[in-house]
């Protein structure tokens, strides 16, 4: 089997929540945060994978670790089966190129005091990708055009700009130094509905032009339905299923995966209500032992309290760690 | 049936410096005692400067330059402030979307509730107005709520303080309950378990209520009808099933194919081209126009609202 695009293996990311004197006098199992817990997943050139999952489940610092934000605790990154974690200098700015990243909020995520120019250019800049000025802003031209905004835009501020305008110069400036792989952060979930569905369309076009893969992180079922090929559903640290994804919103086989798909909203209502999932997602600083979903599984047994389900494959190209499909 | 809230040809207008900018432009609207109203429209289409506007929480240079609220027989609008400060917080509560910064952060769950029932005199003093914030944590759902009300709202997480937030306004039994956004904040099986207890309460106590929201699928499941707003004008309103089921005005058509429904996922997204035109010194015709597959001339006059139960601000409807 050749190897993907992006290998990611293992990976772990704690954070320590002690501050100053707490360092000495409390505890550090107690104030650990099980942001990533063990995460393994592959990327196929030009394929999206979706990850899904409530607040507090770690699919950010996943996108973080990634795009090489915040050093993972343990794991691996690999790019093309180099290890991006144990990389040279080269290697990094090479990682640093080809994976790109756009945040959920245009309005904190862009530089205010600086022009549409200057926040296209600075990638290009940043790897030596134009000879000169001119030539950085033709390139800057000619990506904001492609994501509908217009040459005369550059040399606004984002102050300037709608909400909707903002995420387009963001992937602008993703996308110009032309990446292999774009971690999407709940990129259209702070949009209105309508501008949402252009930033998707937006996305999907730039896929299949550029084969860019995007790591397509949300808490909106629908949006992910649309635009991934695969699905990976996050719950505390973990990946609980993992699999194509109009079929594991079809037909989930987790639990939790189950109980997600039946809270997200729907055209047509439900002749019987739907079963609700009771309590909250219980604090990652301190997850549950056995399988972390088993406090609120309506299915749950003695054995889930104790013994760790692994992510076991279920054929199709589909995997659930649950000890109902053992 | 007499309508427990009725909204007619509100107009609320901000001066700015760029030009006067009408964020609401002729609403009507009415709210019957028992049932759920969803108000929807993307950002700045002026479903909250609605209800601000009518319970007289607009702020400055925000006014109310005409219109008429009447709720139980009485002009919300023509009422001087000390008398509509008795309805507000009593007979018509209103929630906000963002719980985190709509609550004090200095003042524990039960001095921020026993405040409205003091205030609003619904309760015998002070012991009387624990045992009922007391009665009102269990209400919405918190658990422990005997030692939670002690606490403060950082001690709460997302969830529970929007519960918090609907305890307080529920506290004097108000008969029209105003939820802006109650949910956008919240993880989906968090945000389900909020519109169901809204729901649960609405059928206990016969209120009305009155969802503001952007989200297209929280009216399908949880409203008996629905008002569209674009623009500062409502566009379309009428029952949920009907409008869901065949929209008449173009832009909730293009808002509902804009909306990756869970149940069509093989069903290609449409985007509506352009984007919502600036609310400044707008000429008199249709809103919608500049984006408008079916524009005609006649766009380029006045449009009323057409037709029966289910209307349509549209030259086609």
């Amino acid at each position: 089997m050749t190897e993907p695009l992006l290998r990611i293996t293992g990976l772990v990311r704690h954070f320590d929540t002690r501050r100053g004197l707490q360092m000495l006098t409390q505890p550090r199992a107690r104030h650990t945060v099980h942001a990533v817990d063990g995460v393994s997943l592959t990327l196929a050139r030009g394929e999206t994978l979706g990850v899904i999952g409530e607040s507090g489940c770690g699919k950010t610092t996943l996108g973080r670790c990634v795009v090489g934000l915040t050093p993972p605790g343990a794991g691996r990154v690999m790019l093309e089966g180099r290890d991006l974690l144990r990389a040279d200098a080269a290697l990094r700015q090479e990682a640093r190129r080809r994976i790109q990243m756009v945040f959920q909020n245009p309005y904190a995520s862009l530089n205010p005091r600086h022009t549409v120019a200057e926040t296209v250019c600075l990638p290009l800049r940043v790897h030596g990708l134009a000879r000169n000025r001119p030539e950085a802003e033709a390139r800057a031209a000619e990506m904001l055009e492609r994501v509908g905004l217009r040459r005369d835009h550059l040399p606004r501020y984002p102050h300037q700009f709608s909400g909707g305008q903002r995420q387009r110069i963001a992937i602008a400036r993703a996308l110009v130094a032309r990446p292999d792989i774009v971690v999407c952060d709940e990129a259209v979930s702070a949009l209105d509905v309508s501008v949402q569905a252009q930033i998707l369309a937006l996305l999907a076009e730039l896929q299949a032009e550029r084969g860019i893969a995007y790591l397509f992180i949300s808490h909106n079922l629908g949006v992910v339905g649309r635009i991934a090929d695969r699905l990976a559903v996050m719950y505390l640290g973990l990946v609980v299923e993992e699999g194509p994804a109009r079929e594991v919103l079809r037909k989930p086989l987790h639990p939790y995966a189950e109980a997600l798909v039946a809270a997200a909203p729907r055209a047509r209502r439900a002749e019987a209500p739907p079963r609700r999932l009771p309590g909250e997602p219980p604090s990652p600083l301190d997850p549950p032992g056995g399988c972390r979903f088993h406090p609120r599984c309506p299915h749950a047994m003695a054995r889930c309290a104790t013994e760790v389900p692994v992510l076991r494959p279920q054929g199709a190209g589909r995997s659930v760690a649950c000890h109902l499909h053992g | 049936m007499t309508p427990l809230l009725a909204i007619t040809g509100l107009r609320t207008e901000f001066a700015t410096r760029e030009g006067l900018v009408v964020a609401v432009d002729g609403v009507d609207l009415e709210v019957l005692a028992g049932e759920c109203l969803g108000v929807v429209g993307e950002s700045g289409s002026g479903k909250t400067a609605t209800f601000l506007s009518i319970l007289g929480l607009l702020a400055p240079p925000g006014r109310v330059a005409a219109g008429r609220a009447v709720f139980d027989g009485e002009d919300l609008l023509a009422m001087p402030e000390d008398r509509l400060r008795r309805h507000r917080g009593r007979d018509i509560a209103l929630t906000f979307q963002d719980a985190h910064t709509a609550l004090n952060p200095a003042l524990t769950v039960e001095e921020q509730i026993t405040e409205a029932l003091l205030a609003h005199r619904t309760a015998d003093g002070a012991s009387a107005a624990r045992a009922r914030a007391l009665e009102l944590l269990r209400l919405v759902g918190i658990p422990d709520a005997a030692r939670r009300l002690g606490a403060f709202p950082h001690q709460f997480s997302g969830g529970m303080r929007q519960r918090v937030m609907i305890a307080i306004a529920l506290a004097c039994r108000p008969r029209l309950l105003i939820a802006d956004e109650p949910t956008s904040a919240l993880d989906v099986t968090v945000q389900a378990q909020v519109l169901d207890l809204i729901a649960a309460l609405r059928a206990e106590l016969g209120m009305g209520v009155v969802l503001i929201t952007h989200d297209l699928g929280v009216v399908a499941e949880h409203c008996d009808r629905v008002a569209v707003m674009y623009a500062g004008q409502i566009v379309e309103s009428g029952p949920v099933a009907a409008v869901l089921a065949a929209p008449r005005h173009p832009y909730t058509q293009g808002l509902l194919a804009s909306v990756p429904w869970m149940e069509a996922l093989d069903a290609p997204l449409t985007a509506m081209p352009g984007s919502v035109p600036r609310l400044v010194d707008l000429p008199p015709c249709c809103r919608f126009r500049e984006r408008c597959p079916v524009a005609i001339p006649a766009c380029a006059a006045p449009i009323a609202m057409r037709g029966d139960t289910h209307q349509a601000r549209c030259v086609h409807a």
